[in-house]
């Protein structure tokens, strides 16, 4: 389904984010990258869908090699994988309805994306997408009159009208308050399970990930440390992916909340 | 710690530190003014003769000649041609030219063509680049659209290319991310943040263009400036005078439309 072999990324700042990186999805399945800030989760999700250009390594989403597409095949490939960024990154002077048709563009004509025709069914589509995330009647909002829980919702919606094999998720809730942040998370799980497709979600908060992931992928200094279930995260597995500190609190805490 | 870091008394730094530099430039500075004054003879004498003369030549500007209107009209129609078509042309050659000369879109040796084509076209100004295109073209409108559009360019490609420079690269991305190809990355990623800035120079060029239409013409350029500058030769300071009168009031009806679009972008 979607797999990762040996990624590398050398910065020309001759940083390297990334040591070698392999991962394997086969199933429908929320795989939640833990790692400290600067250890390069941002840097593995933007090589998969080439807005940072791996320096080697291979990327495959259903047998498609991505790392070695050009120009238009490139383009394909993209529309295939949705992404959700951390700030949101909504066109802030365009519409709720022109960003979520936006993740459209992969499909539509220049002038049709210029005379903002888009198909009816994609129409429809964004109005039952806006609709399921609680945004029915914001279609004609400019982006940036909504509250930062609100653009997340667009950001998703705009993910999810590509009709997306695997969605790529930067840090999504680390601007919103924790309610907020729970509720994105959910949004995010649940669509992805009704869509049926993996979702790759990088995120800081150890106790938000270990909640809602089916798998957390531990990334430390450009190197993959761990990579198993929630239940077999220990205090040891955080301290190897963060460094020494007292976990028992923060892992307790999610067991709390599952009570 | 001293009690000098608990005193109450602060002053802000000096712009220039070293006062030994700060002051040299202050003294520097006054003296150059003081011996460029001398130098182009500004003196009193001058002033009292040429004060009378400048009454005179008021008295003779009116009442304004309105008479000779049929060439006054056609001048300024022609003038508000010229800048009207070269502000359209300019305003979308613009758009190539100011993604050529923006360091965050474009590719090395496009940007450095664009940028070279926009110094060359904001170090000349217009008047000289009015003598060069009617020497290289003959009198009339032509060269004085060519000279409006060149000078425009200029601008055009310097401020909304630093416009462009500034914009999000969040939302460039985020368009990119959807499979959108260059075009269309243009479109949806980097128009809509400098859309605003984009009218908004585009009214303000109309303006600058009107203005220049009107004095280009006194080298040849076309437009009304030809007939001022010919009411000057032939001594009719009312029908001059007349001329200047109809250039204010295009130039203020701009200032009011200009402001009042660009009120209307937030
Ligand atoms: N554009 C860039 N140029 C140079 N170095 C970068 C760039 N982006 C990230 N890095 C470096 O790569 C490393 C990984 O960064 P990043 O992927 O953003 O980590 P994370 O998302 O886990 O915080 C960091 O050391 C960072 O400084
Ligand atoms: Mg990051």
């Amino acid at each position: 389904m979607f797999s990762v072999k040996n990624l590398v990324k050398k910065y020309p700042t001759g940083q390297m984010a990334l040591k070698g990186c392999s991962v394997d999805i086969d199933k429908a399945q929320i795989v939640s990258i833990f790692g400290p800030s600067g250890a390069g989760k941002s840097t593995f999700i933007r090589c998969i869908n080439r807005l940072v250009e791996p320096t080697s390594g291979e990327v495959y989403l259903d047998d498609v090699e991505i790392t070695s597409l050009k120009g238009r095949e490139l383009h394909k490939a993209r529309r295939q994988m949705g992404m959700i960024f951390q700030e949101y990154n909504l066109i802030e002077r365009l519409t709720v309805m022109e960003n979520v048709l936006s993740g459209r563009l992969g499909y539509v004509s220049f002038l049709q994306a210029m005379f903002r025709r888009f198909p009816k069914e994609s129409i429809d589509e964004a109005f039952y997408l806006l609709e399921r995330v609680g945004l029915a009647g914001y279609h004609n909002q400019r982006a940036d009159a909504l509250s930062g829980g609100q653009r997340q919702r667009v950001g998703i919606i705009r993910a999810l009208i590509q009709h997306p094999k695997i969605l790529l998720v930067d840090e999504p809730t680390s601007g919103l308050d924790p309610k907020t942040a729970m509720i994105i998370m959910q949004l995010i799980k649940d669509l992805a399970k009704e869509k049926d497709i993996p979702a790759i979600v990088n995120i800081h908060d150890v106790a938000l990930g270990q909640r809602y992931a089916d798998r957390i992928i531990g990334l430390t200094e450009g190197k993959i440390v761990f990579d198993g279930p929630p239940a077999e995260v220990s205090e040891e597995t955080l301290t190897m992916i963060y460094g020494e500190e007292d976990w028992s609190k923060t892992i307790r805490k999610v067991e709390d909340e599952e009570e | 710690m001293s009690t000098s870091s608990l005193s109450t008394v602060w002053k802000r730094d000096h712009f220039i530190k070293n006062p030994w530099i700060r002051w040299t430039i202050i003294i520097a500075g006054t003296a150059y003014i003081i011996f460029a004054l001398n130098d182009i003879h500004f003196d009193m004498q001058r002033m009292r003769e040429g004060w009378p003369r400048a009454v005179d030549f008021f008295h003779r500007m009116v009442p304004p000649d309105f008479s000779r209107w049929p060439m006054i009209q056609k001048g300024v129609l022609e003038s508000l041609q010229m800048a009207v078509i070269a502000t359209t042309v300019s305003i979308i050659l613009a758009i190539p030219l100011s993604l050529g000369a923006a360091r965050n879109i474009s590719i090395k040796w496009v940007y450095l063509l664009s940028r070279a084509f926009v110094v060359i076209a904001r170090s000349f100004p217009p008047i000289i680049v009015a003598i060069i295109f009617v020497k290289a073209f003959g009198f009339g409108p032509f060269p004085g659209i060519l000279t409006l559009a060149f000078t425009a360019l200029g601008f055009m490609g310097k401020l909304l290319g630093e416009a462009i420079e500034n914009i999000d690269p969040g939302q460039v991305e985020a368009v990119r991310a959807t499979g959108a190809n260059w075009f269309k990355v243009q479109l949806y990623g980097v128009a809509p943040q400098v859309m605003p800035r984009y009218v908004g120079l585009s009214i303000y060029l109309l303006d600058i263009n009107l203005r220049a239409s009107t004095i280009i013409g006194i080298v040849g350029a076309g437009g009304i400036g030809g007939a001022l500058f010919n009411a000057f030769h032939r001594y009719e300071y009312d029908t001059a005078f007349a001329i200047l009168l109809v250039i204010i009031v295009i130039v203020l009806g701009m200032e009011f439309i200009s402001s009042k679009v660009r009120g209307r972008l937030q």
